[in-house]
């Protein structure tokens, strides 16, 4: 298989999509010409035009609210936030309107809305441009969020989320925009299902469950301490709603024991749902207490000295690790 | 041919004027530098091209006033009494900046001297500013609340709604719009069909009005006005100064051709700098010598600045949650 990065495979799924579907137009602030801040969008403007890469005013309650209206008579808007930290202005339209729509309508309106932005702590971006809330946004029923944490995964589930009729929420790590990997040739039309978690290292001492960029140091961390004889067998969730339990639940039967490493907040979080359903469904496999990664329950800091200091990287994910197989 | 400084403007203000213009110029100059050699941890927005603003408005305020500024914030800091040592420790990460190195270009902050923070989100300063005046307000206080924004800015809800909670409740504030026309890329004539921002305080009863934005005295003498009449009780205005960035959104950003290079030409020769220079000279208020002294002492101010950032301690990493909530 080819191999390319995560930004150009997520990019390739929307103008694969865009092509099949002229009922998809893209908003945003920078997202026509100059092909989005994060390249999103880029080339695309030249292939589609005007209309359906629409340059937004900053106006992201605004847009959303259009593009729910957009979506419940007939199309299929992507709202581009750039960094997803601008979507907390546009909460209520979101909650309240886009979320509960379908089941305001009794199932007879859609909503096939595609909301994405970029997540992630890195690079001293501070506390407005640093976020991930995808915690949040899954605690609202009617929405689905996913978080893709390889190139295959951004294309495929960008598939899936433009043929989906449900609201959804796709946000990608900064910091994993310029990794590559496999992804299927450009004709292969293939797609990742939501509520399907991956596995993605086997390995028989302990789970470690992990998303986004946090996934790959998790990778990093299992693959030093196989030296050490530690075997650990590593889940990316890739959507936490829907949250696949099965997979997470048939590791820790045979590993007995669990770690979720969760770059945000760990009060509320993935990792408390994660541990709540294994501890619900997987009580007897486990042989020791579910142990949870965050970073600091804390809006972000700049210094790179504070920065570095609240979020887990390959080492404290070791050690963490380490330390749940002693226990 | 002498023509003289504008009336109710004095040859020290007009030179305080130009001392601080000189200040925001070299200390933006001295961070796009910083920020090429890596010692500018996170984005940095300058303000070059727009230092009329900050100096001709924040030159009515005091320490009581409150400042509610952007994303493009360092020109707005510096103008209301941060230090180029606090600001240029700020963007180094140092624990010597104005948010101890919590915050960097986008979050600068010193309540002390009344500048209630920049923002990496646009357009809640125009909110805040709202609410402050209401406070002095509420609190029978002469003191008034200010939003620097840009044009992008005032397509935001934000804009409407803040002016319009300002206008019912005769808040003591001032709005104003730095009009650079363009937010990063997307020009303003394109976001909105009504160019002229002044024009939208109609829509709220308020005074709108429009001044050059690279003219340091018409900035003045119209912020002078408004500010007069809000801490007379005469509650918001809205202030347009037409301006341009000279420098890309960010710094590291190329000019990637959403912009004629015409016009970055045309405005640099109307460099706010030079404008005022030439308006006391003119009036035989400063020889070029005087002008010249202020910039040199500036420059050994902000050279001092940079040094004493690059020597300052990084935070310690175990205050990295310290302030989260209010200490007991
Ligand atoms: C709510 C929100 N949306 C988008 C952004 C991204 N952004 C940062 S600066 C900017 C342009 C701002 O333009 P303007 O208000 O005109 O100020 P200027 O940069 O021209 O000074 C944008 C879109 C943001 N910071 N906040």
């Amino acid at each position: 298989m080819r191999e390319i990065t995560y930004s150009v495979a997520a990019r390739e799924a929307l103008s694969e999509r865009m092509a099949v579907d002229p009922t998809i137009f893209v908003v945003g602030e920078g997202i026509g010409r100059r092909g989005g801040n994060f390249a999103t969008t880029l080339g695309l403007y030249e292939r589609y035009g005007q209309m359906r890469l629409a340059d937004t005013p900053i106006s992201e309650r605004g847009f959303v609210g259009m593009c729910c209206g957009a979506a419940m008579t007939g199309a299929r808007p992507v709202v581009d936030f750039m960094f997803v930290d601008f979507i907390l202005d546009a909460f209520g339209e979101i909650f309240n309107q886009v979320a509960k729509m379908q089941y305001m309508s009794s199932g007879r309106l859609k909503m096939p809305l595609l909301m994405r932005g970029c997540i992630g702590i890195g690079g001293s971006a501070a506390t407005h441009h640093s976020g991930s809330y995808y915690a949040q946004f899954a605690n609202i029923p009617g929405l689905r969020v996913v978080v893709p944490s390889t190139p295959y995964d951004a294309k495929g589930l960008m598939n899936t989320a433009l043929t989906c009729d449900d609201p959804v929420l796709y946000l990608e790590h900064k910091n994993l925009l310029a990794t590559k990997g496999p992804v299927p040739e450009p004709e292969e039309s293939f797609s990742v299902p939501f509520g399907k978690a991956r596995v993605s290292r086997e390995g028989k001492d302990v789970t470690v469950v992990a998303l986004a960029l946090m996934h790959r140091k998790t990778l990093e961390a299992a693959e030093a301490l196989a030296a050490e004889g530690i075997s650990a067998e590593v889940i990316d969730p890739r959507t936490i709603s829907p949250l696949d339990t099965d997979t997470v639940l048939e590791s820790v039967r045979k590993t007995g024991r669990l770690l979720i490493v969760d770059e945000s907040f760990q009060p509320m979080g993935v990792g408390a749902e994660v541990a709540a359903r294994v501890a619900d469904q997987g009580f007897d496999d486990l042989d020791a207490p579910i142990r949870r990664l965050n970073g600091a329950f804390t809006p972000t800091p700049y210094s790179p000295t504070l920065e570095a200091a609240i979020v887990p990287n390959p080492t404290t994910i070791a050690q963490a690790i380490r330390d749940l197989v002693k226990e | 041919m002498s023509s003289r400084l504008p009336a109710g403007v004095t040859r020290d203000q007009a030179l305080a004027l130009y001392r601080m213009m000189q200040t925001i110029r070299q200390s933006e100059e001295g961070l796009a530098k910083a920020c090429a050699s890596g010692l500018v941890h996170g984005a940095c927005h300058t303000y070059v091209g727009e230092e009329a603003i900050a100096s001709g408005v924040c030159a009515h305020l005091t320490h009581d006033d409150a400042v509610f500024s952007t994303h493009r914030g360092h020109g707005h800091a510096l103008a209301k009494g941060v230090t180029p040592r606090e600001l240029f420790a700020e963007l180094f990460g140092r624990e010597t900046g104005c948010s101890h190195g919590r915050g960097g270009s986008m979050h600068l902050f010193k309540p002390e001297v009344g500048l209630m923070g920049t923002s990496g989100i646009v357009a809640p300063c125009i909110l805040q500013a709202a609410g402050a005046g209401y406070s002095f307000k509420l609190r029978g206080l002469p003191h008034v609340g200010v939003a620097f924004f840009g044009d992008g800015a005032s397509n935001n809800g934000a804009f409407h709604e803040g002016l319009n909670l300002a206008a019912i409740y005769q808040a003591p504030t001032l709005f104003v719009c730095e009009n650079n026309q363009y937010a990063t890329e997307v020009a303003f004539s394109y976001a909105t069909r009504n160019t002229d921002v002044y024009k939208k305080a109609a829509s709220f009863d308020m005074p709108g009005i429009c001044v050059d934005g690279n003219d340091a005295l018409a900035v003045y003498q119209a912020a002078g006005e408004a500010i007069a009449r809000a801490r007379a009780g005469g509650g918001p205005t809205l202030i347009e100064c037409k301006t341009y960035r000279t420098r890309a959104h960010a710094e590291g950003m190329r000019e990637s051709g959403y912009r004629p290079l015409e016009d970055i030409e045309a405005w640099k020769r109307r460099d706010p700098l030079k404008l005022l220079a030439g308006r006391l000279s003119a009036a035989d208020e400063a020889s070029q010598a005087e002008l010249d002294a202020i910039a040199e002492q500036v420059r050994l101010i902000v050279e001092d600045a940079a040094e004493f950032a690059r020597n300052s301690p990084y935070p310690d990493g175990a205050t990295a949650t310290d302030h989260v909530y209010a200490e007991a």
